[in-house]
């Protein structure tokens, strides 16, 4: 059977592109109006305080960031590990990669006491935290991909380039991934961090959830565009996913189980397994049942290939459990107490021995969509201006391929 | 450029002698009192290495009910509640203990327990987070970027964001909204000579629960106390070893 070329287009301009575009110009806005208004008032104007210092803005950030490394999988997969029906996605994957981690560093940033300071951290570098190596990390990471991106684009550099390229940005993201994990993984103070496993668990989260958008984001770029979508393509994207969602949700249960292992772990085990109320419920029913376990019987618990429909609910699935899961490894492991005096009930006027409260404001969730919007607007904005979309990815250039 | 007249330009009598050497030091302490809370490199500079300055606290003579400590602090560094206890800062705060198995209760301040291998400092992406030389940990106002990873690493919840416009500041205790901030152990009061205001604080309502001084010196009242006496540091399992000690828990 013959196989297409690959040829790879622009999106044209529709008035579904002209919608989309302003859907998300407006959550763009609303990102814009939250950072403006947070910066006028204080944080008193977001649901952090004292106890609870990090909230919704981290967790979306960080399932930006985590889900960007996890986007260039697919250009890996075809790189790295010469898997030809993957290729022609290698340049989307890396547009893609690249505009996650904007989307995700902008609202760190955005989120930071003092904003206007970004200058202060690109001048002073700590090297002894995990923060400064992770700036590195993801500066370098976008250097890397954009570099990846340049060889595969340029028809004046040979192929031969490519492997190389590919297997540094592979590398590189699996650094940046573990650097990720190691901001919590290295807090040696509370209980619900201070594990390494967190580096492996967050490179194992970062291929479900970047994968999961990737399809999603795929679906949405050939619906705006002439290119076919073979379903045999997204079916086996959707495979592959169920594949990383059992992967995160195996490091997931070593985690809990290393924990409920040691006695002294008991306590915060308790809170996010089974008194958490809020924690625990997302736990249970969204990162494990909703965003795990359901994706797992819908993929592997039927004979036929994931229709395309079944691999977007899939892949919606997917991330609703990834953002469970950060929510409540972020805000659920503040929110548990730390232990200042074994064997004694500690009360004070700042919350001390209490479970804290915390309750997203309006301005944190518009700033974490707006890193979303942001991050879709500059890959959508890469498939107008590049030629990143594919014009092959029709079953019979799948079948073809193998 | 002045001119100075025959008599001006004798040699010096013995008051302008001490009028010099005060305004010499002048010149060298205001800006070691202003940097200790405004500038990393100054701060430092002021420090003097060959000490490490400690706090010894005696849990069964810190009175319940008894705050002197937390409101001399808010007085001496110009810090304040909002009436929003989530939110508020903490430089210092009266804490309960009751123990789980006797009832047997205990009060004591905790503050920040200038560890002197600090998790906040490790952290501090900008290094705004630092230990002087004479153990005391600071925050520089100037570099801190308020993104809060110290307050995730401190084991003792010793530091506080500022969540809302600050007035009224002291200007040896700047503060600013966006940033981070705890317990500076009055290090203007001590790289002038002085204690702590929480100290004075408790001698004078005659409880006598917090000794300062220097950990290096074995002479000093706090170094002979907890020589003589069994005293513990917060979280052991860290291995931070606090500047902070306490005795009777």
């Amino acid at each position: 059977m013959a196989i297409d070329r690959t040829i790879y287009r622009e999106i044209p301009f529709t008035p579904r592109l002209w919608a989309v575009t302003a859907l998300l110009g407006a959550f763009l806005l609303g990102g814009v109006w939250a950072f403006a208004h947070v910066e006028h008032q204080g944080h008193v104007a977001t649901g952090m305080t004292n106890q609870v210092v990090w909230g919704l803005p981290h967790v979306f950030a960080i399932f930006l960031i985590v889900a960007a490394s996890g986007a260039l999988n697919v250009a890996s997969i075809a790189s790295v590990f010469d898997n030809k029906p993957y290729k022609p996605l290698s340049r989307l994957s890396g547009v893609l990669a690249i505009s996650l981690l904007a989307g995700g560093l902008a609202v760190l940033v955005l989120d930071l006491g003092r904003p206007d300071r970004l200058i202060v951290q690109m001048t002073h570098f700590n090297f002894t935290s995990i923060f400064t190596w992770n700036i590195l990390l993801y500066s370098g990471f976008l250097g890397i991909v954009a570099l990846y991106l340049w060889v595969q684009m340029d028809r004046n550099v040979h192929p031969k380039w490519t492997k190389p390229a590919g297997l540094l940005a592979f590398v590189w993201r699996l650094a940046l991934t573990t650097g990720t994990g190691s901001i919590f993984g290295w807090l040696v103070a509370r209980p619900g961090y201070d594990a390494a496993i967190m580096a492996p668990l967050f490179i194992a989260m970062s291929f479900a959830l970047g994968l999961a958008v990737f399809i999603l984001v795929l679906q949405a770029l050939c619906a705006l565009s002439p290119c076919p979508l073979g379903q045999a393509l997204t079916a086996r994207l959707t495979r592959l996913l169920a594949l990383f969602v059992a992967a995160a949700l195996y490091f997931t249960a070593v985690q809990h189980l290393t924990n409920l292992y040691a006695a002294e772990h008991a306590g915060i085990e308790a809170f996010i397994l089974r008194d958490g109320g809020i924690y625990t419920t997302l736990f249970w029913g969204v990162q494990v049942g909703l965003g795990a376990l359901l994706p797992l019987l819908l993929v592997y618990g039927r004979r036929t290939p994931p229709s395309a429909g079944l691999s977007a609910g899939v892949s919606l699935l997917v991330i609703l459990g990834g953002l469970a899961q950060l929510y409540v490894i972020v805000v659920g492991g503040q929110a548990y107490p730390m232990e200042l005096f074994p064997g004694y009930v500690v009360t004070s006027g700042f919350h001390d021995g209490q479970i804290a409260g915390y309750g997203p404001s309006l301005p944190e969730i518009a700033l974490g969509l707006g890193g979303v919007a942001l991050a879709l607007l500059a890959t959508g904005l890469g498939a107008k201006i590049l030629r990143v979309l594919p014009t092959n990815l029709s079953d019979q250039n799948l079948a073809a391929k193998g | 450029m002045t001119c100075r007249t025959p008599d001006q330009a004798q040699a010096p009598s013995r008051r302008d002698f001490l009028r010099s050497g005060a305004a010499l030091a002048t010149m060298t302490l205001a800006p070691g009192v202003t940097l200790m809370a405004f500038g990393g490199s100054e701060a430092e500079a002021a420090a003097d290495s060959g000490k490490r300055w400690g706090l010894l606290i005696d849990a069964s003579r810190c009175a319940p009910g008894c705050s002197d400590c937390v409101s001399a602090c808010k007085t001496e560094n110009g810090w304040s509640g909002h009436g929003d206890p989530e939110r508020d800062v903490q430089w210092i705060r009266k804490v309960t203990l009751k123990e789980k198995a006797t009832g047997r209760e205990v009060n004591l301040p905790m503050m920040c327990q200038h560890c002197e291998s600090p998790p906040c400092v490790d952290v501090c992406p900008t290094g705004a987070s630092f230990k002087r030389d004479d153990g005391i940990v600071l925050v520089d106002k100037h570099i801190c970027i308020g993104c809060r990873y110290c307050m995730m690493a401190c084991p003792f919840k010793a530091r506080s964001f500022v969540h809302e416009p600050v007035t009224n500041q002291k200007p040896h205790a700047p503060r600013g909204v966006g940033t981070v901030e705890s317990c500076t152990l009055c290090v203007h009061r001590v790289d002038a000579g002085g204690i702590p205001a929480c100290v004075e604080a408790c001698t004078a309502a005659g409880h006598g629960a917090m000794v300062f001084g220097d950990l290096r010196d074995p002479e000093s009242e706090i170094s002979r106390r907890l020589a003589e006496f069994p005293s513990a540091a917060l979280r052991p399992d860290l291995d931070l070893n606090p500047g902070v000690r306490y005795a009777e828990i």
